[in-house]
């Protein structure tokens, strides 16, 4: 058959910003399926390793005190948390970076959504949403790697601390987004793990109290979004929470997301819609 | 006018930063018209595609497209049009029927009618046997294929399409002029740009000659080219540089005569008796032709250029 029929359902376009982003999850679940065996590692294996390396081996040789590990009761209870935490952001990091330029300059698949009858948008919200579904998943193994060394106070606390990761993983995604998405080429993003990933991953509080930093690091590290996450997470899985200190630690994190998330439309708006 | 009006512009422009990539034009377009913008390169035909797609807003004028606004009604204008741009947009990760289902979901059809969408514009695409290839490794000629398949998926009322036949081989474009052929005696509005004045001849009922981000002159192909031209045109090849010089002796024998660098255009309703004045002078070109004018001809006279360089 040569002719197209004219019949059936019509097309229209979405009435709210989270419609138009359901429209591509099948977009995302069908390209997911071609790449999830790349993300095996980074999801499933790497929590339980890190837990292992740094929480038990290398926590057998920290002998400290409760006091001086902002009241954790062992080395392994004190960095397991910071891991969590550490990793939601390494993911991001991983997801909001060359993957969202490589669907401006690679494989174009932004440019077919734009001419369709979705808005920027829920462009944005789909893409970010499923780098919070991978936090989320790779969150959860986490989670349950931790459950079994006997980490968490309580379930509500474990519970809570696997949510914030959704959370601590959206003040990275969408600001990282908007950085990608106006870049012109894949060069830019060197110096962002360099200058920000690494060193927040190693000073932020993840494997050390920041109190022992030289006071004007300290200072800086409790400004990065990931000491936040990890102070947020660490206060939820030991029971040692703070209502004040877990506020600012969630309204900081929402901040960003949320600022970022304005960004990251204004950007691929200027990017897409020229 | 009783008509349907699918497209209205009137004083539309567009810039980018210092460059004018197109400088007021007027247009309107029928439903069910085939309508096309002839023009060379930087002529600002794609700058006006993606106004008309509802992806690149207007710098100025007023524009609508099947009566909306695209400044405030993007989403809407986008559901009903299909646009293939001149660029393949194709997600070239996946394979063809997945670049077809995902592209049918954005427009919120639901799952079972894509998939029967799907099947149908393999069919009409030609691509049933290639459904599961890769996008990577498809022909020039089947990308395009399956960009205008996909831009069918939502049945649009207007079909836009940017230069759809550019760069592949005869054979792969009378191919692609079959199907638009098709989707016209449907009645499908084709709104389409090209720099070749044949796919323009073809597949167009009016047209606009677009050149510098202006348009110089409106009509049918025929129409156009009675306007603009004669009926016949007498090419003359003489040896190189002799073609300024000679120009001035046969002058008087056409109605208008161009000088090209490897040729002469001698413009008269008769050819032949041009050619035949040419040598009755004693000037025996290397090549003579006469053939029937175009609308490279058109072109030609309305801008001093040739379409394609
Ligand atoms: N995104 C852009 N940024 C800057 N200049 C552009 C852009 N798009 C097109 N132009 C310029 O606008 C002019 C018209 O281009 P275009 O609309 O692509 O013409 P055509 O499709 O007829 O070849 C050209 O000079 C081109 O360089
Ligand atoms: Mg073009």
């Amino acid at each position: 058959m040569t002719e197209i029929s004219a019949d059936g359902p019509r097309a229209a376009a979405p009435r709210t910003v989270l419609e138009g982003a359901w429209r591509l999850a099948d977009f995302w679940a069908i390209s997911y399926r071609r790449t999830w065996k790349g993300s095996v590692i980074s999801s499933f294996v790497e929590p339980l390793l890190y837990v292992v390396a740094m929480g038990v081996l290398l926590g057998g040789f920290v002998d400290a005190s409760d006091d001086s590990l902002e009241g954790a009761g062992s080395y392994l209870a004190f960095v397991a948390p910071g891991l969590l935490a550490a990793h939601s952001m390494t993911t991001v990091f991983g997801e909001a970076s060359y993957p969202v330029l490589g669907k401006i300059i690679w494989d174009k698949a932004y440019f077919s959504m734009v001419a369709s009858p979705l808005g920027i948008g829920s462009v944005v919200l789909a893409h970010v949403g499923f780098m919070l579904l991978r936090v989320a998943v790779s969150g959860a193994v986490f989670t349950a790697v931790m459950a079994l060394f006997g980490v968490y106070a309580g379930v509500g606390g474990a519970l809570g601390a696997w949510l914030v990761q959704v959370l601590i993983g959206a003040a990275f995604a969408t600001p990282l987004y908007a950085y990608a998405v106006s870049l012109k080429t894949d060069v830019g993003f060197a110096p962002v793990f360099r200058l920000g990933m690494i060193p927040m991953f190693l000073f932020s509080g993840a494997f050390f109290p920041v109190a022992n930093l030289p006071v004007p690091l300290e200072v800086a590290a409790r400004f990065t979004p990931l000491w936040h996450g990890v102070d947020l997470t660490r206060m939820l899985s030991l029971g040692t929470f703070e209502p004040l200190a877990t506020l600012v630690h969630l309204a900081f994190l929402t901040a960003f997301a949320v600022v970022g998330w304005h960004l990251s439309v204004r950007q691929l708006t200027r990017r897409m819609m020229t | 006018m009783s008509a349907e009006l699918m497209i209205s512009a009137r004083g539309v422009r567009k810039s980018f930063g210092e460059v004018e990539a197109v400088r007021g034009i007027d247009v309107s377009v029928q439903r069910g018209e085939a309508f096309g913008f002839l023009g060379p390169n930087g002529a600002g035909k794609s700058s006006t595609m993606r106004m008309i797609s509802a992806v690149s807003p207007v710098s100025a004028g007023e524009l609508r497209i099947l009566g909306l606004d695209p400044a405030t009604d993007g989403p809407e204008i986008r559901a009903r049009i299909g646009v293939c741009p001149q660029e393949d947009t194709l997600d070239t990760e996946l394979n063809v029927r997945e670049n077809l289902y995902v592209y049918g979901r954005y427009f919120g059809l639901p799952r079972r009618e894509v998939r029967a969408r799907v099947d149908e514009l393999l069919e009409f695409a030609q691509l049933t046997e290639k459904a599961t290839t890769v996008v990577d490794h498809l022909s020039g000629g089947m990308k395009r294929r399956l960009t205008i398949a996909r831009s069918l998926i939502n049945r649009p009322e207007i079909l836009i399409l940017d230069e759809p036949t550019t760069g592949l081989d005869p054979q792969a474009r009378h191919v692609i002029w079959d199907r638009l052929f098709r989707l016209k005696q449907q009645g499908v509005t084709l709104i389409l740009t090209t720099h070749y004045m044949d796919e323009a001849e073809q597949l167009t009922d009016r047209l606009v000659v677009m050149d510098k981000g202006r348009i110089a002159a409106e009509g049918s192909p025929l129409g156009l080219i009675e306007q603009f031209s004669t009926r016949e045109v007498a090419e003359l090849r003489f040896g190189v540089g002799q073609h300024e010089a000679l120009a001035e002796q046969v002058r008087d024998l056409a109605k208008r005569v161009e000088v090209l660098p490897d040729r002469l255009l001698m413009y008269s309703d008769d050819g032949e008796s041009v050619v035949a004045g040419v040598h009755e002078r004693g000037l025996t070109p290397l090549v003579t032709l006469v053939r029937r004018a175009t609308l490279e001809d058109v072109f030609l006279r309305l801008t001093g250029r040739t379409l394609v360089d």
